[in-house]
């Protein structure tokens, strides 16, 4: 049995550009949780993490070491330090607690986030019979669920930065093509699309956008001393 | 097909000099790895019950393996204070790099090593190098010192027969880990820099674009040529 008969065919996994954002923990809150759902159905992006993972890795392995301001004797003292530490902390029992996730369209981490599957999203309407559920996250962009009944167009909803959209049940087509279960449209501010869902089954969507003030949001008081240049 | 390191995990079989580097595990390498190759093919040692002593002293990075092994299965000290001797300055300057203070990135660097010893039992061979799972924790602990937002992690999907992460599993991806960080020496500068930038200073490309001056188009380009490079040197 292979991984391909158990998660559906993606035809349009993420940006590499995306996917090494989420990787190196730069995006919002909002763009993860799309992406950490995407890559519970997408194998091919998922195998792009674990890479960016490794490179991640091989680039720690290669700094410098001798670098350290502290030298040899911090560097003792530290593991000392840590040592004394292990003995307070008791050991994390040995088994990963299993996670209980109702059977559903929802992959485990939107479920994480919104308390449960669909019966547990509540929908506001937004018009031709469209509905959507904004979702609480952290600054820098926003993530809600949408809910296209079959056959119907999603109105105009005029998005300032780049808007991720992943399909969960259903599929919709525009200009950029079709997107079933697990794919991802990624539209730029500049593009026009109207999503249309496909006759048969109502679509539902997770879709992530940046807030307009995206790079000055993401830059709370605590991370500017960080990018010092 | 555009997914620019996902040729790193492609197993180079036909190479009869290089060893097989069959990156498998639940993350998703298993998409792309074909059956296991002959027992001929391979070494000579029997790589399942990897009991030859060439298996797992052949590489730095089998050696943080056993270590980890050990910190996992026998709560061993000492091969905690040897991974904290190589690895504790290493997530300090990745910190550092990043624009922590040198005070900061040392309390930081006791964090994960700690997080390592706790989290221990978590730790499958077969799905990441130690250096990847240092460098996950110590992304993990900056998120959260710097941004205090969550990072959700994709489900735990499970992989059919196969599940179980055998010794080849494990010696495979150690031996993927040392080409990768050999094909990183060989980048040039420029291109290294930018990847650097990437991980360790926390930024998106516009953010490299608007520190560095460098149109984005550029950098975007100088990062996909990096990757390309990296590929290119693991096939």
């Amino acid at each position: 049995m292979t991984p391909s008969s158990m998660t559906p065919t993606i035809r349009h996994p993420l940006p590499d550009d995306l996917l090494l954002a989420y990787t190196t923990g730069s995006l919002p809150e909002a763009f993860n949780l799309l992406i950490a759902t995407h890559l519970s159905l997408c194998d091919e992006s998922r195998a792009t993490v674990a890479a960016f993972d490794a490179l991640g890795g091989a680039l720690l392995d290669s700094l410098d070491a001798d670098a350290d301001p502290d030298g040899e004797a911090g560097l003792e003292a530290g593991l000392q330090a840590v040592l004394r530490r292990l003995d307070r902390t008791p050991p994390e029992p040995p088994v990963r607690p299993a996670r209980r996730h109702a059977p559903g369209i929802f992959p485990a981490p939107l479920q994480d986030h919104v308390g449960g599957d669909l019966a547990a999203v509540r929908w506001r309407p937004v018009g031709m019979g469209v509905r959507q559920a904004i979702l609480k996250t952290g600054p820098g962009a926003r993530a809600r669920l949408l809910y296209i009944p079959a056959g119907a167009a999603v109105p105009d909803h005029g998005h300032h930065g780049r808007e991720l959209t992943l399909v969960l049940q259903g599929a919709f087509s525009d200009a950029g093509g079709r997107f079933a279960r697990g794919d991802v449209e990624v539209a730029d501010p500049e593009v026009e699309h109207t999503p249309t869902a496909e006759p048969g089954e109502d679509c539902i969507c997770l879709a992530a956008t940046d807030a307009p003030l995206r790079f000055r949001g993401l830059l709370p008081r605590l991370v500017q001393p960080f990018l010092k240049i | 097909m555009n997914r620019m390191l996902t040729a790193i995990a492609l197993p180079d079989f036909e190479d009869a000099s290089a060893p097989a580097p069959a990156y498998s595990g639940r993350g998703g390498w298993r998409a792309f790895r074909p059956a296991r190759p002959a027992a001929s093919d391979g070494p000579v040692i029997d790589r399942r019950n990897g009991t030859d002593r060439r298996v797992t002293t052949s590489s730095p990075e089998a050696d943080w393996t056993e270590a980890l092994l050990r910190v996992r299965d026998h709560r061993d000290r000492a091969a905690f204070a040897v991974l904290f001797r190589h690895f504790a300055p290493r997530v300090k300057a990745f910190l550092i790099k990043s624009g922590s203070d040198a005070a900061l990135a040392e309390e930081c660097a006791q964090d994960v090593m700690t997080t390592l010893w706790n989290k221990a039992h978590l730790y499958d061979p077969a799905r990441a190098s130690v250096a990847t799972w240092v460098f996950t924790i110590a992304r993990n602990r900056r998120i959260d010192i710097l941004r205090r937002t969550r990072r959700p992690e994709p489900e735990d999907l499970p992989w059919g027969p196969e599940h179980e992460p055998d010794q080849a599993d494990a010696l495979a991806l150690q031996q993927d880990s040392a080409r990768l960080a050999a094909a990183l020496r060989n980048l040039p500068d420029k291109q290294r820099a930018l990847i650097e930038q990437a991980y360790f200073a926390d930024r998106s490309h516009s953010e490299i674009a608007a520190a560095t001056g460098l149109p984005l188009g550029t950098i975007k380009s100088r990062i996909r040529l990096a990757l390309d490079r990296l590929r290119h040197d693991l096939t």
